[in-house]
């Protein structure tokens, strides 16, 4: 396994935000995620990288404790993942905009912030930071793609969450946009907060701090863009990532 | 609340469920009005208008929450309100809370319309028809929110209602009186929460004062109701597969 700038600092001591062991999560008859280990630091920006169906949003429901775990533990802010205590600090994202369509947008925020036990200063904060209090009174279902997403992602900061855990928060947005949602995601991690982004664009990989990548259920790799760029010898990380591919199947076939 | 909130946005939904009962109640009105009945007894209208009074709030309450509560599994909502610090019986509880004042607005303006411009009349006062609607759309809510669990698509959460309530309400009595089915449709309606509701409506119907049937009544209705939500409960399970 390569190392990554989360091994680095948690060999200082820092302690993990995320920790995984052995996982393993069985989702119909097909096993979903194969023993994985993996250990998160904290206020970085790690990316999960991987083609769709790879197991990445098991894999954060299992964080956020909304999966059957069939074996192994998954361990968030010293506890385990998906118990009472963490909810409030830790913030979700899910890959479709679940929010409700027939109330407005501020009206969304105020109900997940009265659900977190947060007044409506929060949920106005909220609002605002994802920028768009000029629309906080336009109705869900009116919203563009884009809008939709950081209404979306309004309702899972208006916590002030210690974890984001953000499933797939840039697909089918235009570049401007990206662009903009990454600049915040930096933001909140020199705040302090801990972002685990998922995406099937490798490109987005420059952002983060760390790279997670997975196939099929198995952790291919965790580390940084710079140290895959050097280990595959790629400019690109598209093809870095597929050349780690051919590497991890090329055993199994010779 | 936002559920609330969420219905008063959908105007066509609130004229629905605050008209329909009245107009319904009224139509018949004046189907029944040139049927001959014997005097001293009560007309058909009022028999036909007490049942209507009472099963409706049951039957609305539960095509909504059943649907509802549907979207909600099926849009992922629910599955992100469960990652929240929220209790399962705090959403429940709001459910059932957000719903029973929509039958409680339904219920109040179908017994106005009834009791004073309809002439329906009971024996008993009309404060217990009015308690007794309360009590059925808590149990339509909790019958609704159990059923919902069970519906994997709107479509079929729609076709839980001929499959639920229409044999209870058969089996109630309102169209052949319980005494008179065969015995092993009668012990069938002796389990059916709505048998009960009907009954308690007839006691206030025919008893001047509350009878002890009818108070028994009652608390079957809302111990049924009360089973019902932590059945469904337990069907809000936080971690799926």
């Amino acid at each position: 396994m390569m190392s990554s700038s989360s091994d680095e600092l948690l060999r200082r001591g820092v302690e993990p935000v995320i920790s995984i062991q052995h996982l393993r999560v069985i989702r119909g008859k097909r096993p979903a995620l194969h023993d994985l280990s993996v250990a998160i630091a904290r206020g970085t920006i790690t990316g999960l990288l991987g083609p769709s169906g790879c197991g990445k949003t098991t894999l954060m429901r299992c964080i956020v404790g909304t999966q059957i775990v069939t074996a192994g533990s998954v361990t968030v802010l010293g506890r385990p993942g998906g118990s009472a205590p963490l909810r409030r600090r830790v913030g979700y994202l899910p890959q479709d905009p679940t929010i409700y369509n027939d109330l407005r947008i501020i009206d969304n925020v105020r109900y997940f912030a009265s659900l977190y036990g947060m007044d409506a200063r929060a949920a106005h904060a909220a609002v605002d930071a994802v920028g768009l209090q000029d629309h906080r009174t336009a109705l869900c279902a009116n919203l563009s793609g884009g809008q939709r997403t950081r209404a979306s992602l309004a309702c899972a900061l208006v916590c002030h969450p210690d974890l984001l855990v953000l499933d797939e928060p840039t697909v089918g947005l235009d570049p401007v946009l990206r662009v903009d949602l990454w600049e915040q995601f930096r933001a909140l991690a020199r705040a302090g907060t801990t972002l685990l982004v998922s995406s099937h664009v490798m490109d987005e990989a420059d952002h983060c701090d760390d790279l997670l990548l997975m196939r099929e259920g198995h952790l291919l790799a965790h580390t940084t863009p710079a140290k895959l760029r050097e280990d595959t010898g790629c400019t690109s990380l598209e093809d870095a990532f597929l050349s780690v591919i051919r590497r991890s199947t090329a055993p199994a076939a010779g | 609340m936002r559920i609330l909130r969420q219905l008063a946005g959908d105007r066509r939904s609130v004229a629905m469920i605050l008209l329909v009962p009245i107009l319904v109640i009224t139509l018949m009105y004046f189907m029944f009005q040139n049927v001959p009945h014997r005097p001293g007894t009560p007309t058909p209208f009022n028999n036909a208008c007490l049942i209507l009074l009472g099963l409706f709030p049951l039957f609305v309450m539960f095509i909504i929450t059943a649907i509802t509560m549907q979207r909600e599994r099926a849009s992922g909502t629910l599955e992100r309100i469960l990652t929240t610090s929220l209790r399962r019986l705090d959403l429940l509880v709001s459910y059932g809370t957000a719903f029973s004042i929509a039958a409680g607005a339904q219920a109040t303006l179908a017994c106005i319309v009834s009791f004073w411009l309809l002439g329906f009349s009971t024996a008993g006062s009309p404060v217990w028809v009015f308690v007794i609607a309360i009590a059925n759309a808590v149990l339509g809510v909790g019958l609704g929110l159990l059923c919902s669990a069970f519906a994997r698509t709107e479509f079929q959460a729609v076709q839980f209602i001929p499959l639920v309530m229409v044999p209870q309400l058969l089996l109630a009595g309102i169209i052949v009186p319980r005494a008179l089915m065969p015995t092993w449709l009668h012990w069938i309606s002796n389990v059916m929460p709505a048998s009960y509701a009907l009954e308690a409506l007839q006691q206030v119907g025919t008893h001047a004062d509350l009878s002890g049937t009818a108070v028994r009544d009652i608390a079957v209705v809302i111990g049924s109701a009360l089973l019902a939500l932590c059945l469904a409960a337990a069907t809000l399970r936080r971690r799926t597969a």
